[in-house]
């Protein structure tokens, strides 16, 4: 089975390497600060120990206030997986640094993130949109797009029966 | 001597073409025939599945996933439902578990029967091959269509289980179609692998080095046509895969003959498994009870399956409400063909089609 | 070839030229020298393009129904019985659609690329010997017109390629230049060892010859014939060499922009080439009308059709089972391995027929031994020479190789390289 590495441990090797990135731990992630993300990056996949070379994806959630990314990487010497996150905290114009020079598999997944989310990368070789077209108007996947004011989903307010 | 002035031609292998697998288009800037660069554009068939999921309720969203990878809808129904499980903890029945092999591990054949004749489509055998491999396909489309009534879009796992059970001609024929199935892909193996023509096409094509492939995040048959042994089947075990015997084939260099290797042989394994699920299966439930809009407790989940394709993996966020929060589709056609340009640049037009055929894409997962 | 002597009643239909030959004796007697000519030349020209439309039509049929039982499947059977009006639904449906003219090509051109592409189609079978005594025009250079004839071809698909104003058409043309002329050279010096032994270019003189030394020409030339047979394939552009038109990489090449009748005179012409490869091959390496004295009761027009029609199934049976082979390495096989082949024919050949002539010995001793002697030889150059060029795929392994647990490294051990 794949092994889960937990928060706890992933955030004491990073701070054992890089004791100046702000990290936030939890059960199964951690956060990092988005100036640290690359640092933090290449360290997960060189360490030996950790050995995350495999990228297996690398998405966004938006949380009304701030963007989360969030980089599931795993290790398939290893069979294991950690669970890396960082914030985007500019909700109107996020910005992030990309971690293509990193691995390479975040190319097309972070060209998708800016796509729909609208989130920046900075560093990207080749950052246009890949499902739309140049020229739409806004990032879909945002909750205020198509969405009643305060990022409210419209319909599906109550479900019958329950 | 002057220097011949030459000028590279631009060539859009547009999204109506016969070769791309759908609507896909690269623009390819050709020297000649030779094949300098090339540059992929998609989004002709982007549907926004995940903001749609958003307004859906999970057992609502399961349709969704079939329409997804519109050929192989069972192994996308079957990687959300696990995801939709794991954010909830739900509890699958065992019956329901094999049922569950048995129907990924139908897809697959099917699947890969679909995607080697394609292939061969691609290398200029009119036709022939896919003839033959669809003879198989459509017995096993035929087994789809006896339990959940559909061949194509089957809607078929539900979280918690499956949603009908296998009705009783479904044991007879699906033994019949195990027991002849090895022969035909013997068959197969005998008419297509050793052709001069198409290892003259296929080998030495679209080489894919192991660790670019690790990189970009290429997974499932094209990640284990380079070397690395990888399938989720034995890495992260789901379903009841760990009770059950089988080997998983891996190429030598990462080429298109290797490719079509690796598929091949797959079938074969998938065989075995189906004829294990069939003799073990027990009886009991097949689903389990859950409220029709399931309210998942706060949080996120992501899991993640071998399908034909690679590994399709379901990132779910809850926020307690019947609707998910986020809906997001690690899709394997997408990340596959990451490393399209390091693959063909040097090369021909015509193996520039073929490895794309090789990679086997589908476009609705690529778009969503 | 027809002895004189008094005229076989017109009604034997074993020899065709017999009832008109009647009539062009009758039209002698009562009109000018002219006239008579004419009036042979305009009955033969007719009947040779009535052939040749019959048989394009009829091959739709033949060519679905046999490629579709090789797909394991039943082929057209919905139009008529046995689907054999199927060739009349699918010219009549072309003929009704718009024939598209592309604005910013050449339309000249685009127009007049498939008229021309059928004048070499048509123009060939003028030499061909039906039966004996039955050719249009007997030409004592068949061959050279027969070659010359097929070359047109070439520049034909260029024009269509480039006036299509197409980027893919462009590449179809390229391919079509490139792969035709590189092809021409074995295939004339193929049917130059069939020359040196005939001692004649004129084609019923070579069907003459194989009944006068009663062995076909297959058995003295077997290479010439096998490589006769693959760059015909090839100058006809039909898998496994059709990447001119490979439908699965540049669309449809050098027809993409074609539609209507336009496009259905290109895939005649593709069907009609088919049968004149055929009839070459019959007449020059398999005898022609002559097949062992069977003429005496079968007339000699329909065993020269049903060798065509066999020959015709071959090409069937290549496009239907075979992939398609790359530009480059079709061009590669063209000059590295057919060219040196057709050469060392010719070198054998042409001493073999020298030491004929110049020791006098008898047909009937020499042409077994010369079978036998280029049999072997032609077995022998191509395995050694395929050894000697070819690429030993076969050392490769064919199978993949199976791997029973996923090799996971300790956490304590160090990671390998890639993977």
């Amino acid at each position: 089975m794949t092994k889960l590495i937990p928060g706890s441990e992933t955030a004491a090797r990073i701070r054992a390497a890089l004791p100046d990135a702000e990290l936030e731990e939890a059960a199964d992630w951690v956060v990092v600060d988005a100036p640290h993300l690359v640092a933090v990056a290449t360290f997960l996949r060189d360490d030996p120990a950790l050995d995350c070379r495999y990228p297996t994806a690398i998405t966004a959630v938006d949380r009304l206030d701030h963007f989360e990314l969030v980089y599931y990487l795993s290790s398939l010497q290893r069979n294991h997986m950690l669970i890396l996150k960082t914030r985007a905290l500019d909700h109107e114009a996020p910005e992030a640094p990309s971690v293509v020079p990193v691995w390479y598999g975040a190319h097309p997944q972070e060209r998708e993130i800016y796509d729909l989310m609208g989130i920046r990368f900075s560093g990207h070789p080749f950052l246009k949109r890949i499902f739309l077209w140049e020229g739409f108007a806004g990032h879909p996947l945002r909750k205020d797009f198509l969405a009643l004011p305060g990022g409210q989903k419209p319909g599906l307010a109550h479900f019958p029966k329950e | 001597m002057p220097e011949l002035r030459t000028e590279p031609l631009v060539v859009n292998f547009g999204p109506q073409h016969p070769s791309t697998h759908g609507v896909f288009r690269m623009r390819v800037v050709l020297d000649g025939e030779r094949v300098v660069d090339v540059e992929m554009a998609m989004g002709y068939l982007h549907r926004s599945m995940e903001k749609l999921a958003e307004e859906r309720t999970y057992t609502q969203n399961i349709p969704f996933t079939d329409r997804m990878d519109y050929l192989s809808a069972m192994t996308g129904n079957l990687a959300y439902c696990l995801a939709a499980e794991k954010l909830a903890g739900i509890e699958v029945p065992e019956r329901a578990q094999y049922l569950r092999v048995i129907f990924a591990e139908l897809q697959r054949i099917a699947n890969h029967g679909m995607a080697i004749g394609i292939f061969l489509n691609d290398c200029g055998a009119w036709q022939t091959p896919v003839m033959y491999m669809l003879r198989e396909r459509e017995k096993v489309l035929d087994l789809f269509e006896m339990t959940c009534g559909a061949r194509l879009t089957t809607n078929y796992m539900r979280i918690g289980g499956v949603s009908f059970d296998i009705p009783e001609e479904f044991m007879p024929q699906a033994t019949a179609l195990v027991e002849e199935l090895p022969d035909r892909i013997a068959e197969y193996e005998g008419l297509l692998l050793e052709n001069e023509i198409l290892q003259a096409r296929a080998r030495d094509t679209g080489i894919l080095p192991a660790d670019l492939a690790i990189a970009s995040s290429v997974s499932g048959p094209v990640l284990r046509s380079t070397g690395v042994a990888w399938d989720i089947r034995k890495a992260d075990p789901y379903c009841v895969y760990d009770r059950m015997e089988f080997d998983i084939p891996v190429g030598y260099q990462g080429d298109n003959y290797d490719r079509l290797l690796v598929r091949m042989e797959e079938m074969r394994q998938s065989v075995r498994i189906i004829r294990q699920a069939l003799e073990q299966l027990p009886p009991g439930p097949f689903k389990t009870d859950i409220p029709l809009a399931l309210r998942p407790p706060v949080g996120e989940a992501y899991a993640r399956i071998e399908s034909p394709k690679g590994e399709l993996g379901f990132y779910l966020v809850s926020d307690g409400s019947p609707t998910p929060y986020r809906f997001h589709v690690r899709s394997p056609s997408l990340l596959n063909l990451t490393p399209l340009k390091e693959m063909t640049v040097g090369q021909t037009v015509a193996d520039l089609v073929v490895t794309l055929g090789s990679i086997d894409i589908n476009l609705g997962e690529v778009d969503r | 070839m027809t002895p004189p002597g008094p005229l076989a009643p017109w009604y034997d239909f074993r020899d065709l030229s017999n009832a008109v030959e009647r009539l062009l004796s009758w039209l002698s007697d009562i009109g000018p020298d002219w006239l008579v000519y004419v009036v042979s030349a305009v009955i033969g020209g007719t009947a040779i393009f009535l052939f040749v439309a019959a048989t394009a039509v009829a091959n739709i049929w033949v060519e679905r129904r046999v490629v579709a039982r090789i797909q394991v499947r039943r082929g057209p059977n919905r139009a008529g019985p046995w689907g054999l009006l199927q060739p009349i639904a699918d010219m009549t449906k072309l003929m009704q659609k718009e024939a598209l003219l592309p604005r910013a090509g050449d339309p000249v051109v685009f127009l007049l690329a498939p008229i021309l592409a059928f004048g070499p189609a048509l123009l060939v079978w003028g030499v061909f010997p039906f039966g004996k005594g039955m050719t249009f025009v007997d030409l004592n250079v068949g061959v050279l017109y027969i070659i010359a004839v097929t070359s047109v071809t070439t520049i034909v698909l260029f024009m269509a390629g480039w006036s299509s104003n197409n980027k893919y058409s462009l590449l179809g043309a390229i391919r079509v230049i490139a792969m035709l002329l590189s092809y021409e050279v074995p295939l004339v010096l193929a049917l130059l060892g069939v020359v040196l032994f005939a001692g004649t270019m004129s084609l019923s003189g070579i069907v003459a010859w194989q009944h006068d030394m009663r062995i076909w020409l297959f058995l003295v030339q077997p290479l010439a014939f096998v490589i006769y047979f693959i760059c015909a394939t090839a100058e006809i552009n039909r898998t496994p060499t059709d990447i001119a038109e490979a439908e699965s990489e540049i669309v449809a090449g050098y027809h993409t922009e074609y539609s209507g009748i336009q496009f259905g005179l290109f895939y005649a012409v593709e069907l009609v080439n088919a049968m004149a490869l055929g009839a070459i091959a019959a007449t020059l390496f398999f005898g022609g009308w002559w097949l062992f004295g069977l003429d005496r009761w079968i007339p000699g027009w329909m065993i020269f059709i049903g060798k065509v029609y066999l020959i015709y199934f071959l090409l069937i049976w290549l496009r239907g089972t075979l992939p398609r082979l790359r530009i480059d390495q079709l061009m590669a096989f063209a000059w590295k391995f057919l060219l040196p082949l057709a050469l060392v024919n010719i070198m054998v050949g042409a001493l073999e027929v020298l030491l004929w002539v110049e020791y006098d010995l008898s047909a009937g001793l020499v042409l077994p031994v010369f079978s036998v002697v280029n049999l072997s030889l032609a077995v022998l150059l191509v395995v050694g020479w395929m050894r000697f060029m070819a690429f030993p795929f076969h050392r490769l392994p064919s199978r993949a190789r199976l791997v029973h647990d996923i090799p996971v490294v300790a956490p304590g051990a160090p990671a390998g390289g890639a993977a």
